[in-house]
């Protein structure tokens, strides 16, 4: 077994500690390479033309007076894949280069190499595309639920090795996947106090800062290597080797540094188009997404429409849900799948109900293609519920803190798909936290304290206050029967006369700080302070997914189990020389149990280095039941809370979060500093969520794809957090950890809400939320008849 | 049509050939000059991230032309230290956690070098200010504003 906590802090830099991040340096020095940072003579540099339409089929394309452009090397189209033409996560449906028809604005249809970017763009826009524009299908209720409806595709996808059991590929009809949740007896339910809603969530991106980018190199054996920012390299590489028409052992990832990712990294983006130009040029291929470039060539969060009623008896104990979640995943597949299976299966919150009916529709549209981002389908259930539970606390009489203690779920309940929670569940504490910290002083006399900032459209006159509150679930990890595994090798030998241990995954960093917490572990569980952590790539088996918070839980668990397996080695040679016994490996020193130091690990490498490969697993999980959602999907979950306290400037509509205060269950805080980074940082998309970010689409068509349009919280806009973090061990995780990334995301949008629904006494239903929600009755989405998502029980049927 | 630039960048001289009139000061510093600290995020402005110094005023380098920079002072991030120790705000947002993806790092650090320069006991409010025009998706800022709180304290201490 491992050794103890307090054996282990022994070793400085470890498990608990927060050392400096190893590449800070680099970050703080203008050196660390990102993807869109690499250079090589000779390079070509690429780009690509993409459909202005939402809807088309393409009757030709003529390359010839892109080709004749001086400086241009190779203009290639869908006749010039090697291999599928389509690829995608779970299912294959995505065209590499559209051919027949564009599904959406933005689709690529050809690729340009030349000697200059801009040499490129000039050549891609020489480059006739005929098109018969289409009517496109964009209101995910009439893609499936309208009598004449219209089918996005008209070929199945194709399975990948990601593809669940049970994942549909529509065969015909508009619906990626349905998954209903039924527990106890909702239907025949009945309550006294009834709260229905329907609620609307915009379309986010995760508007990471470092654009789509890499570097593609060709090799002389007919392979080619890519230095690319991506979130799981191994995927990466098979869907390249498809498309490529290569063996996997042919194309060689490495990871390039990563300017942010947030789940818009886990889709292909330029991968394969710098292989084929660098493969069809022979020469190296950069990329580089613009920013306009970047809203067109990532999947954004699935916006939702969702229907929820909730009844209870007088006290406010909850006795049933019923909902309907709508989630548009645009043009192609992605992640939709996974989606569906998180909303659904986590769309009633962290609440003990006794009947409980669930259904999560993801959808085809020819929207833009939405699929992973920090929260994955979480996020928006959890707007719905949250907002429903304080409509319940008003309409029982309760606080909305009270609300919630009162249903809060807990270690041994039951969710919906009967599965057990069978770890700390900390729900009514993380609430009675909240309820205890301090509040924030009163409305700001500074200027730049006020809604509106330095726009000076007040001086405080019209300006409420609110305070509001809200919790989520998330699951960590993959789910749903996913094999979620990661691979580590560790070695430890002599570097000059020092123990010396080099870390090697493919796991990804995006910022988060896994390279720290993978050396942590190594000092910890070796007791070795000097630990490199190698790049990332393909030459070792695969990380999984830097996703679903799960990459210090899996990955994590992997160098801790490979580091045990080079513990257990070391121990056989101590053995051998000390005799046998108990030991163990602490600040550079071998311990026995019964002597204390016998020598020290140095002496232990003069025979040699050490090195073990280990591939660990999470414990398994199920598919849920196609018809039920019953079924124990989830590895593990995570909960946070938030308290927003705003001031809203109700004549004109502005408000300013003035306060975020976080309590979060995070097991075991790895690494304190990097823990706070992440609530911080995952709280700032929660609140551009909740009052500014939104894709805006009409007909199809992107309205805002710069940083001037659709906006991001600035440092003005973030307002101070309190953050409290919790250490309640879940037993069945490495350390007791908690995945963290995710849930400070899924409950700052509704805590925040809910305040701007206290200042204001709007009943505001959708987010984000538009000043003209807040004076103008007319312009308010979400009367209880307005948006609904409807039941789609005919949309399999042709007209 | 292609011009020839120099500038002094990073308090050496510099030049660069070929250089086609669209281009932006940012895209010499990070093609031509082989400078790529500076980042290109947005290039239009909005982002901060390829924020540098000219002449000692604060400019983004994505809205520079590349003509504009002609005979121009130039500061990027790799300038701030002195090549064998860090600036004090370099190691204060190692030090403070205030990297994470690090993208918008090399702008903020420009920013709020600038910023200590000029007010080297800035409150909260005025550190708000001044950075509003640096975007960062990671951090939620908090560290951040730690990061320029602690530069402050340890240049007043070494005065």
């Amino acid at each position: 077994m491992s050794v103890s906590t307090e054996v282990r802090n022994r070793t400085a830099g470890g498990v608990g500690d927060s050392p400096v991040r190893p590449d800070g340096m680099f970050k703080v020095t203008g050196q660390f390479a990102y993807s869109s940072d690499l250079y090589m003579d000779g390079m070509l540099w690429g780009t690509t033309l993409r459909s202005p339409h939402p809807r088309a089929r393409i009757r030709s394309i003529d390359i010839g007076a892109a080709l004749k452009l001086a400086g241009v090397s190779a203009v290639l189209t869908h006749d010039d894949v090697p291999g599928e033409r389509v690829y995608g996560l779970e299912i294959a449906d995505q065209p590499v280069l559209a051919y027949g028809e564009v599904r959406y604005q933005g689709e690529p249809v050809a690729i340009v190499a030349a000697d200059h970017p801009e040499t490129a763009r000039r050549a891609a826009a020489l480059i006739v595309v005929d098109y018969e524009v289409v009517e496109p299908v964009t209101d995910p209720r009439e893609a499936v639920g309208h009598p004449y409806w219209k089918p996005v595709h008209d070929q199945p996808g194709q399975r990948t090795a990601m593809s669940r059991d049970k994942a549909p590929v529509h065969p015909e009809g508009n619906i990626v996947r349905h998954q209903p949740v039924r527990f106890g007896a909702p239907d025949t339910a009945t309550a006294d106090v009834v709260v229905r809603g329907d609620y609307e969530v915009g379309m986010q991106d995760q508007a990471f800062l470092g654009p789509e980018s890499g570097l593609a190199v060709p090799d002389d054996d007919g392979g080619v290597d890519l230095y690319v920012a991506t979130q799981w390299l191994h995927v990466d590489r098979r869907q390249l080797a498809g498309a490529l028409a290569l063996p996997e052992e042919k194309i060689r990832l490495t990871l390039a540094g990563v300017g942010g990712a947030f789940g818009a990294r886990e889709d292909l983006s330029m991968q394969v188009h710098a292989c084929m130009l660098a493969l069809r040029t022979g020469r190296p291929v950069k990329m580089v997404y613009s920013r306009e470039e970047s809203f067109f060539g990532h999947v954004h969060r699935h916006p939702a429409l969702m229907r929820y009623e909730h009844g209870a008896d007088r006290d406010g104990r909850l006795i049933y849900v019923r909902a309907h979640i709508l989630l548009d995943g645009g043009a192609y597949t992605s992640s939709t799948p996974a989606v569906v299976g998180n909303a659904a299966t986590l769309g009633v919150g962290p609440y003990v109900i006794p009947n409980v009916a669930v259904d999560a529709w993801g959808v085809y549209t020819n929207n833009p293609p939405c699929g992973a981002m920090r929260g994955f389908g979480a996020v928006q259930a959890a707007f719905a519920y949250e907002s429903q539970m304080d409509r319940l606390a008003a309409a029982v009489g309760v606080s909305p803190l009270e609300i919630r203690i009162r249903n809060a779920m807990s270690e041994g309940s039951v969710l919906p798909t009967g599965q057990v929670i069978d770890s700390p569940a900390p729900v009514a504490e993380l609430m009675r936290r909240l309820e205890a910290m301090p509040l924030p002083p009163p409305l700001s006399e500074d200027l730049r304290g006020m809604p509106g900032g330095v726009s000076n459209t007040t001086h405080g006159e019209g300006v409420r206050r609110g305070v509001g509150y809200a919790i989520g679930i998330k699951n960590v990890g993959f789910s749903e029967g996913f094999d979620d595994f990661s691979t580590a090798r560790v070695r430890i030998e002599l570097v000059g006369d020092e123990p010396s241990v080099l870390v090697h995954t493919a796991a990804v960093e995006v910022g988060q700080g896994l390279v720290t917490v993978q050396a942590q572990i190594a000092r910890s569980e070796l007791g070795v302070e000097r630990v490199t952590v190698a790049a990332a790539d393909t030459q070792v088996g695969s990380g999984g997914s830097t996703s679903a918070s799960r990459q210090t839980y899996v990955t994590g668990g992997a160098v801790r189990a490979a580091c045990e397996s080079v513990r257990v080695a070391l121990f056989e040679r101590a053995a051998e020389r000390y005799g046998p016994g108990d030991y163990r490996l602490v600040g550079g020193t071998v311990e026995s149990t019964v002597d204390g130091m016998v020598g020290d690990i140095a002496s232990l490498l003069l025979e040699g280095p050490v090195e073990r490969t280990v591939e660990w697993r999470h414990r398994p999980t199920q598919p849920v039941d196609e018809a039920t959602g019953r079924g124990d999907a989830h590895v593990q979950w995570a909960f946070c809370a938030h308290r927003a306290v705003v001031d809203v400037d109700v004549e004109l509509g502005l408000i300013r979060v003035v306060e975020l205060a976080a309590v979060q269950d995070v097991g075991r805080a790895m690494n304190p500093d990097a823990v706070l980074g992440q609530i911080h940082g995952g709280s700032a998309q929660g609140l551009g969520l909740a009052v500014m970010e939104e894709v805006q689409l009409i007909d199809g068509k992107l309205r805002n794809p710069s940083f001037t349009d659709y906006l991001i919280p600035t440092i003005m806009d973030m307002p101070p957090m309190r953050v409290e973090v919790l250490e309640l061990a879940d037993p069945h995780a490495p350390y007791g950890l908690r995945g963290v990334g995710e849930p400070p995301t899924i409950s700052s949008t509704p805590a925040i809400v809910a305040a701007v629904r206290a200042a204001s006494g709007v009943d505001l239903r959708r987010v984000p939320i538009r000043p003209e929600h807040l004076v103008l009755p007319a312009a308010r989405p979400g009367s209880d008849s307005g948006i609904a998502p409807g039941t789609p029980a005919h949309s399999t049927q042709r007209p | 049509m292609t011009i020839r630039l120099t500038m002094r960048v990073n308090g050496e001289p510099c030049a660069a050939d070929d250089v086609w009139e669209g281009e932006s000061l940012l895209y010499v510093l990070r093609e031509r000059l082989g400078l790529p600290g500076s980042k290109n995020a947005c290039e239009q402005g909005e982002c901060g991230s390829c924020t540098v110094l000219m002449g000692g005023e604060v400019v983004c380098a994505c809205l520079v032309g590349a003509g504009q920079a002609e005979g121009a002072d130039i500061v990027t991030v790799e300038g701030l230290g002195d090549g064998e120790q860090l600036a004090t705000i370099q190691q204060t947002f190692v030090d403070s956690g205030a990297v994470q993806c690090g993208f918008c790092t090399p702008g903020l650090l420009i920013t709020a070098f600038d910023l200590l320069a000029r007010d080297p006991d800035p409150t909260d409010a005025t550190i708000r200010e001044a950075l509003a025009g640096n975007l960062c998706r990671c951090t939620g800022y908090e560290k951040i504003l730690d990061a320029v709180r602690l530069a402050a304290t340890r240049q007043s201490s070494s005065r």
